[in-house]
C-alpha cells in the first residue's frame, strides 16, 4: 500500500503531509504532527465537542463552512479542504475574531478546556449565520451548540456570546484566495485519480468509486466516520485501506423527482435532514435532536443507513415515510423497501462490490398525519432509548395508509408489521390506537440496558401511541419536546 | 440576563475587588494558547503509559502474562505493583488502597499495571493485550448488601441529641421510609493526566492535573521512596476538577513516575476518557432508611435517619464525605429530637471521591425530601413547612452536633426569593393550569441552603502565598491553591492589586507549585479565595509595610500616612510612581517580596463525636425552581429558575454568578440525567458521554435568574466575602422537589417515590407510586 498526500489549506496557506496511516485522526495529526494542542481532546468519540474544528470546501463558487468534530475525523478525509482551528482565528496582531471576543466578554470560559469546541461552533455559526445576515437567536444557539458540552459555566454565559457576536466588528475570511488554492488542490486530485494501490482511496466520481469497490472489497468503507472514528479511537482498529465515498459527486446531492426525493448516500446528515424537513416541517426538532451539530455535519444518512444501529434514530422515520435504499454495483442496481435492507444485528443484504447509493423518501402526501417521537435521558445529543415514528393518512376516518418505523427495540430498525396490521383499514378511535400499542407490545421484546429497562421501553412504546392519538384529536401542549412555557401559562 | 455589573458594591467599586474582571486565562482560553498537561511540550524520549484494567469486581490475582503486549510495535516496559521501589500502598490517610492491585482485584477497572511505549495509541492497544489470570471471589456490588454484611471501608458513626424515639412516638404524626440517591461522575472535559520527568540526581518534574499538588508530591515521593524535597510538582490549570482531581489525580502521577523510574525516561499518562469512568472515583450513591414524627404544622419532632454511603472498595475520603453529609443533614432545619446513624459501606466498584458538596448534597436532599412528603401528608404548601422548620436566629438555633448557628440569614432570603419569584400566584395558577392539561403537569418548589465552610479536618484550614515585586515594578503572586476555572487566580490578582494599589494588569499568577508554596491543602471544601486569597493579601501587605515604612523614612511622616493607590504612591511631602518607588527601594536594599500565611480562626471539633465548630460560617442560597413532566413517558423539563445566593460581598460577581450557574446546572444533572448503571457483573455500563448524560445547552432554561444577597459575611473573611465554589450545587435540589410536586400533581398521592436521578423512567415509575 501507498500513502497519498494530503493537501489542505490552514491560515492561508498550503499543508501537505506525507505518510499518515489510513485511521490517524485529524486530532491526532493536529495535537501530535502540527503541534496544535489548542484544540482538545475531551472524550474521542464525538460527544463532548472539545475537539471541534471548522472545514469548508467549495460549494457553487463560495465555501461551505461546517463544524465537525476532529477526533473521530479520518485526517485523509480533509484533503482538498480548508481548515481552522481555534488557533486560526485571532488576527497577527492578536485581534480575537468576534467568536472569541465574544466569548471572553460574556464570560463564557471558565476552565477553558471546552471553550476551544464552542468557540470553533460559534466560529461556525458565525460564518453560516451572521455574515450571511441572519441573526443568532437564543434557540438557533441552544441547537447549534448541542454537541459542545461545557461541565462548568452552566451554559448561559455560552448561549449570550453567540447571541452577541453579530454586534461586534465585522471579520471575513479571504474566501476567493481560498477558492483559488483549493481550485488548485483539487484539480491536482482529479488528474492523480483515487490510485489502486493508495491506502485511503477517495474516488470523486460514481463509476470510480464502484469499480474500486469492486476491486478492493476488503477496504474500510467510510461515509462519514461518525460511528468508525470511534472503531479507531475505542476499539483500536487500524484499517490496510479505506473507501471514502464522501467525495463522490453523484452522491454529494438531493435530487427532486415527482414522487420522491433521492438522498445521495454522501449527503450529510445536516443536508438530508433540512431537505427532509422542508418537506415535513413537524420534523425539524426531531432532526435538532439527532446527535450533536458537528456530527450531523460529517455523518452522512447513507452511513447512518449502512450502519444500520437498532438505535439509530434516521432509520425509524425512514421506515414510516417508506422510503427505499438503492443498491449500486458494478453489475447494476437494486432498490427495496430500507426495512428489507437489514438481516440481523449490524447486518445487511450488500454484496461484497456493492454499496448505498441512494435513499429515495416519498413525498407527502394530502391528509398525512406524521409524527416521530425520541425517548432518551438527554433532550439532545443522546442516543434513543426508544424511537417511534408513525404515518397515517385517514380517509372518512378510516385508517388508509399506515407506517409504523421503531428503534430500540429489536436487533434492527424495525417496521411494526403487525400494530399496521391492527389498523389498516379500521376506523380511527381511541380503542384502535390501543389496539396498535398492544399489537407494538407483542411483536416487539426490547432488551434492558443502560439506556432503560425492557419494561420502560415497553410501556412507553405503548404510550406513545397514545400520544399518537392525541395529536390527531388535535390535542396541543402534550410533548415536552416543543413545550413553551410562555405558550402554556394562564395570563 | 444575570449582568454581574448589577451587583458591584458602588463602595467597593474603587479598586480590582468587587469588580467583574474577565477570567485571568479567558484571552488565552478562546485562542487555544492556554497549556494543559497535554500540551506541555514533550521532552525528547517520552514514552507513554496506558493502564491495564481488572475486568472482574472481585477475585484473586494469579498471574499477568505480558508476553504477547512485550512484542508490539513500541512497546518498551510493563510495570506492575513488583516495580515499586517505595511503598506498595499508597500514602493516604486510610493507608488501605494498593498503587498497583497485587494479589487480588476488587473492581472491575482496577488498575494492575501500566503498558510503556512510544506512543499513546501503542501503549493502549498493548494494555488490552495483557492477560491476567484471576480467580472470581464473590463481590458486593449493592450498598444496602453491604450495610446487611456490614462491609465498611470505616466503623459506623452515630449523632445523637435528645430521644429522637419518644419524640417520634410522642408526635401527632409519623411517617417512614426510604430513598436511593445516585452517584455522579466529574465529567471534568480534562481527563486525568500526568507527566512524570527524570531530574538529576533523583529528582522528580510532575506535571499534574491536579487540585492537590502538595498530596501528588507525597504520594510520589512515598512510591519512589525518595524525600518529598525531591519531587516537585506543577499545575498551571486544570480542564475541572469539581473534587475528581483532590485525590484522584495522585494515582496518575504515581503510576506515570513508577513507568519513568522504571525505564528511565519521561513518561505521560494520560487516561483515555472510557479509562477514566472506569478507574476513577464519583459522587457517592447514598441509600437512606428514615423515620420521623411531625406536629401539626409539619415541624420535625423526632428523627431517626440511616445514611449509607456507597464507598467503593478504598476509604480514600470517604470518612470526611460521610460526616458532611450527616453534618448537612440538617440543611437549613432544626432537627428536634434525632439520631443520625452512617454507615460507610465497602463495595466492589470504584473508590468513590469528593465531588462538589463533599457528601453535603447528600445530606441535605433526604431532609428536603422528607419535608415535601411531610407537607403532602399534611395538605400544606411545602415552603411553610420548610419555613416552620428553619433554624430560629436566637432560639432553635444549635445544631445535632452542638454548632450554635450564628449567621443565619435565610428567613429574610426566603421570604425575598417567594416575592421575587412570585411564588404563590405561580402555585395557584400552576395547579389550576395542572387540572385541565391531560398529560404534562407542572411542578414547583423553593428549597434553601446551609452549607458549612471550612475543612472539617481543622488542620487543613491553612495556606500560604508568595508575592514579589520585580525591578521594573510588575508583581508576581504565588500561593498553594489551583486553578481549575473556578477563577481562583484572577480573585487573587484583584486582592493583590488592591493591597498594593495597582492596576490588575499588573499582577501576575503562576502555576501552582510545590517548590514556591510547600504543604498547601487542596484547592477543595470552596475555601480556595478564603485561604489562599488571605494569605496572597497578607504576602501583599507585608511588602507593602516595608515599602510603607521606607518612604516614611525618606518623608519623615507615619507609614499609615503612605497611600497606594491609582499606580501611585503618595506620601504627605511627595507622590511617586509605584516603579519609582520600587527602583528607589530596590537600590535602597528594601525586601521587595514576601511570604503571607493564613489560618482560619475558631473552628475546632472532636472528630470521634462529630461535634464541635467545624465550620467558620455559612453559605446561604434558595432556589425556586419550575418543571414539567410528561405523564405518558416520563420526561421532564426545567422551565424556570430563580436563584438568590449569599457570597457575602462578591469579589469577583462574574465569576461568582458563574459559580452559581454552574454549581446549579451540575447539581441538576446529577438529579435528572446523570445515571450510574452498573451490570450485574460489576462494570460500570455508562463510561463514556455517549451513555453518561451530563446537562447540555438544551436543558438550560431561558427563565435562568441568579440575584445576590447584599451583605457582606458576618464572620471577618477575605473582602467580607463568601466561599462560592460548592454551595450552589444544592440548589439544584429544589429541581428534584419540583419534580416530586409535579409527580404527585399527576398521582393525586401524598407520597411520592422518586429515586435520584430523576430519569424519564424513574419519573414515570414514580407516577405509577
Amino acid at each position: 500500500m501507498e500513502s497519498r498526500t494530503i493537501r489542505f489549506i490552514r491560515r492561508g496557506e498550503l499543508v501537505s503531509l506525507t505518510n499518515v496511516p489510513p485511521e490517524r485522526t485529524l486530532l491526532e495529526v493536529l495535537r501530535e504532527d502540527l503541534n496544535a494542542t489548542g484544540t482538545k481532546e475531551g472524550c474521542g468519540e464525538g460527544d463532548c465537542g472539545a475537539c471541534t474544528v471548522v472545514l469548508a470546501e467549495p460549494d457553487r463558487g463560495r465555501l461551505k463552512y461546517r463544524a465537525i468534530n476532529a477526533c473521530i475525523r479520518l485526517a485523509h478525509s480533509i484533503d482538498g479542504m480548508a481548515l481552522w482551528t481555534v488557533q486560526d482565528l485571532a488576527g497577527d496582531d492578536g485581534t480575537l475574531h468576534p467568536a472569541q471576543e465574544a466569548m471572553v466578554q460574556a464570560h463564557g470560559s471558565q476552565c477553558g478546556f471546552c471553550t476551544p469546541g464552542f468557540v470553533m461552533s460559534l466560529f461556525g455559526m458565525y460564518q453560516n449565520h451572521v455574515l450571511q445576515g441572519e441573526g443568532i437567536t437564543r434557540e438557533l444557539a441552544q441547537e447549534e451548540l448541542s454537541g459542545n458540552l461545557c461541565r462548568c459555566t452552566g451554559y448561559r454565559p455560552i448561549l449570550d456570546a453567540a447571541q452577541a457576536m453579530a454586534a461586534l466588528p465585522r471579520v471575513e475570511q479571504d474566501e476567493q484566495a481560498i477558492l483559488r488554492q483549493l481550485e488548485e488542490i483539487n484539480a491536482r486530485r482529479a488528474l492523480a485519480g483515487a490510485g489502486d494501490m493508495n491506502s485511503y482511496l477517495a474516488p470523486l466520481s460514481l463509476p470510480e468509486l464502484l469499480r474500486l469497490r469492486a476491486a478492493h472489497p476488503q477496504a474500510q468503507v467510510v461515509a462519514g466516520c461518525t460511528d468508525v472514528g470511534l472503531w479507531v479511537t475505542k476499539l483500536h482498529q487500524r484499517f490496510n485501506q479505506v473507501l471514502d465515498v464522501t467525495q463522490v459527486a453523484e452522491l454529494r446531492r438531493v435530487e427532486p423527482y415527482e414522487h420522491h426525493i433521492a438522498i445521495g448516500a454522501a449527503v450529510t446528515l445536516t443536508a438530508a435532514f433540512e431537505a427532509l424537513a422542508g418537506q415535513r416541517p413537524q420534523l425539524k426538532t426531531f432532526f435538532a435532536r439527532f446527535a450533536g451539530l458537528p456530527v450531523r455535519n460529517a455523518g452522512t444518512l447513507g452511513g447512518n443507513v449502512a450502519n444500520g444501529s437498532p438505535i439509530g434514530d434516521s432509520m425509524p422515520l425512514l421506515i414510516a415515510l417508506g422510503a427505499h435504499v438503492v443498491l449500486l454495483s458494478v453489475r447494476g442496481h437494486r432498490e427495496m423497501p430500507l426495512e428489507q435492507f437489514y438481516t440481523g444485528y449490524r447486518q445487511n443484504v450488500l454484496a461484497p462490490d456493492e454499496i448505498v447509493g441512494w435513499i429515495k423518501v416519498p413525498r407527502p402526501v394530502e391528509g398525512e398525519f406524521l409524527r416521530a417521537y425520541k425517548i432518551s435521558k438527554r433532550y439532545d445529543d443522546d442516543i434513543s432509548a426508544v424511537c417511534l415514528a408513525i404515518r397515517m393518512r385517514l380517509a372518512d376516518g378510516v385508517v388508509q395508509d399506515i407506517s409504523i418505523g421503531a428503534g430500540g427495540v429489536a436487533a434492527t430498525p424495525a417496521r411494526a408489521l403487525q400494530a399496521e396490521e391492527a389498523l389498516r383499514g379500521q376506523p380511527w378511535t381511541e380503542q384502535a390506537a390501543q389496539r396498535a400499542a398492544a399489537a407494538l407490545g407483542s411483536e416487539f421484546h426490547p432488551i434492558s440496558d443502560m439506556r432503560a429497562s425492557a419494561g420502560y421501553r415497553a410501556e412507553v412504546l405503548a404510550n406513545l401511541v397514545r400520544r399518537f392519538w392525541l395529536e390527531t384529536q388535535g390535542q396541543a401542549h402534550i410533548n415536552l419536546e416543543s413545550f413553551r412555557l410562555a405558550e402554556v401559562t394562564l395570563p | 440576563m444575570n449582568a454581574p455589573e448589577k451587583f458591584v458594591a458602588t463602595a467597593a467599586a474603587q479598586g480590582a475587588v468587587g469588580q467583574p474582571r474577565i477570567h485571568e486565562s479567558a484571552r488565552a482560553h478562546v485562542a487555544g494558547a492556554a497549556t494543559y498537561v497535554d500540551d506541555v511540550p514533550e521532552v525528547k524520549g517520552t514514552l507513554h503509559a496506558a493502564p491495564i484494567l481488572s475486568k472482574v469486581a472481585r477475585g484473586r490475582l494469579l498471574g499477568v502474562d505480558a508476553a504477547e503486549a512485550l512484542k508490539m510495535d513500541g512497546v518498551k516496559d510493563v510495570v506492575l505493583a513488583r516495580d515499586i521501589p517505595g511503598d506498595p500502598i499508597l500514602a493516604t490517610f486510610a493507608h488501605d488502597e494498593p498503587v498497583l492491585a497485587r494479589d487480588t482485584v476488587e473492581f472491575v477497572g482496577q488498575v494492575v499495571g501500566v503498558v510503556v511505549a512510544e506512543t499513546v495509541m501503542q501503549a493502549r492497544r498493548a494494555a488490552r493485550k495483557v492477560k491476567l489470570e484471576i480467580e472470581p471471589l464473590p463481590a458486593i456490588l449493592d450498598v444496602r448488601e453491604a450495610v446487611k454484611q456490614q462491609s465498611f471501608v470505616l466503623p459506623p458513626v452515630t449523632v445523637r441529641r435528645g430521644e429522637p424515639e419518644q419524640g417520634i412516638a410522642r408526635a401527632p404524626h409519623r411517617l417512614a421510609g426510604s430513598l436511593e440517591v445516585g452517584g455522579q461522575e466529574h465529567f471534568y472535559l480534562e481527563g486525568q493526566v500526568g507527566y512524570a520527568l527524570p531530574l538529576e540526581q533523583g529528582q522528580w518534574w510532575i506535571y499534574s492535573s491536579t487540585q492537590h499538588p502538595g498530596e501528588v508530591q507525597h504520594w510520589v515521593a512515598h512510591a519512589l521512596h525518595v524525600p518529598a524535597s525531591a519531587v516537585r510538582v506543577d499545575c498551571r490549570r486544570m480542564g475541572g476538577g469539581f473534587g475528581g482531581k483532590e485525590t484522584q489525580a495522585g494515582h496518575i502521577a504515581v503510576w506515570a513516575a513508577l513507568a519513568a523510574n522504571k525505564t528511565k525516561r519521561p513518561v505521560k499518562l494520560r487516561l483515555d476518557r472510557d479509562d477514566d469512568f472506569l478507574v476513577t472515583g464519583k459522587r457517592h450513591p447514598f441509600a437512606y432508611d428514615y423515620e420521623v414524627g411531625f406536629d401539626d404544622a409539619g415541624r420535625i419532632l423526632g428523627l431517626k435517619l440511616m445514611l449509607a454511603a456507597n464507598c467503593g472498595w478504598s476509604a480514600d475520603l470517604s470518612g470526611p464525605v460521610a460526616d458532611r453529609a450527616v453534618f448537612h443533614a440538617d440543611n437549613a432545619y432544626f432537627l428536634g429530637d434525632v439520631e443520625i446513624v452512617s454507615y460507610r459501606c465497602r463495595t466492589n466498584i470504584q473508590s468513590h471521591t469528593a465531588f462538589r458538596g463533599f457528601g453535603g448534597p447528600q445530606g441535605m436532599i433526604v431532609t428536603e425530601a422528607l419535608l415535601g412528603d411531610i407537607a403532602r401528608a399534611l395538605g400544606k404548601d411545602p415552603l411553610d413547612v420548610r419555613k416552620a422548620n428553619l433554624y430560629g436566629v436566637e432560639e432553635r438555633n444549635v445544631t445535632h452536633y452542638q454548632m450554635t448557628v450564628e449567621d443565619n440569614i435565610l428567613h429574610p432570603l426566603l421570604a425575598r426569593l417567594e416575592q421575587d419569584a412570585d411564588y404563590r400566584r405561580r402555585r395557584a395558577e400552576i395547579a389550576q393550569w395542572n387540572a385541565a392539561s391531560p398529560v404534562i403537569k407542572r411542578g414547583i418548589a423553593i428549597t434553601p441552603v446551609k452549607f458549612g465552610i471550612s475543612f472539617t479536618a481543622t488542620f487543613f484550614n491553612q495556606a500560604g502565598a508568595l508575592g514579589h515585586v520585580y525591578t521594573d515594578g510588575s508583581v508576581q503572586v504565588n500561593h498553594g491553591g489551583t486553578e481549575m476555572g473556578q477563577g481562583l487566580h484572577t480573585k487573587v490578582c484583584q486582592i493583590v492589586a488592591d493591597e498594593l494599589g495597582l492596576p490588575f494588569e499588573r499582577v501576575r499568577i503562576t502555576s501552582t507549585d510545590t517548590g514556591k508554596v510547600p504543604n498547601a491543602s487542596a484547592t477543595a471544601a470552596s475555601s480556595g479565595t478564603d485561604l489562599n486569597g488571605r494569605a496572597a493579601q497578607f504576602a501583599a501587605r507585608q511588602i507593602r509595610q516595608r515599602l510603607a515604612e521606607y518612604v516614611a523614612g525618606k518623608q519623615g511622616c507615619r507609614p499609615e500616612q503612605v497611600i497606594f493607590a491609582h499606580g501611585q504612591v503618595s506620601g504627605p511631602e511627595a507622590v511617586m510612581s509605584w516603579e519609582q518607588l520600587v527602583d528607589d527601594a530596590w537600590h535602597s536594599r528594601v525586601q521587595l517580596w514576601s511570604d503571607g500565611f493564613y489560618r482560619t480562626p475558631k473552628i475546632h471539633y472532636d472528630k470521634n463525636t462529630l461535634t464541635g465548630r467545624p465550620f467558620y460560617y455559612f453559605a446561604y442560597g434558595a432556589a425556586c425552581t419550575e418543571v414539567a413532566i410528561d405523564t405518558l413517558t416520563g420526561e421532564n423539563r426545567v422551565l424556570k429558575v430563580d436563584i438568590l445566593h449569599d457570597v457575602g460581598h462578591s469579589i469577583n460577581p462574574a465569576l461568582d454568578i458563574g459559580q452559581i450557574e454552574g454549581g446549579f446546572i451540575q447539581g441538576m444533572g446529577w438529579l435528572t440525567t446523570e445515571q450510574l448503571v452498573w451490570t450485574d457483573k460489576g462494570l460500570l455500563a455508562t463510561h463514556a458521554p455517549s451513555t453518561y448524560k451530563i446537562p447540555a445547552t438544551g436543558d438550560v432554561p431561558e427563565h435562568f435568574r441568579i440575584a445576590l444577597w447584599p451583605e457582606p459575611n458576618r464572620e471577618d473573611n477575605v473582602g467580607g466575602s463568601k466561599a462560592v465554589g460548592e454551595p450552589p450545587f444544592m440548589l439544584a435540589i429544589s429541581v428534584w422537589e419540583a419534580l416530586r410536586d409535579a409527580v404527585a400533581a399527576a398521582s393525586g398521592q401524598a407520597r411520592v417515590a422518586l429515586d435520584a436521578p430523576a430519569t424519564a423512567e424513574n419519573v414515570l415509575k414514580a407516577l405509577k407510586g
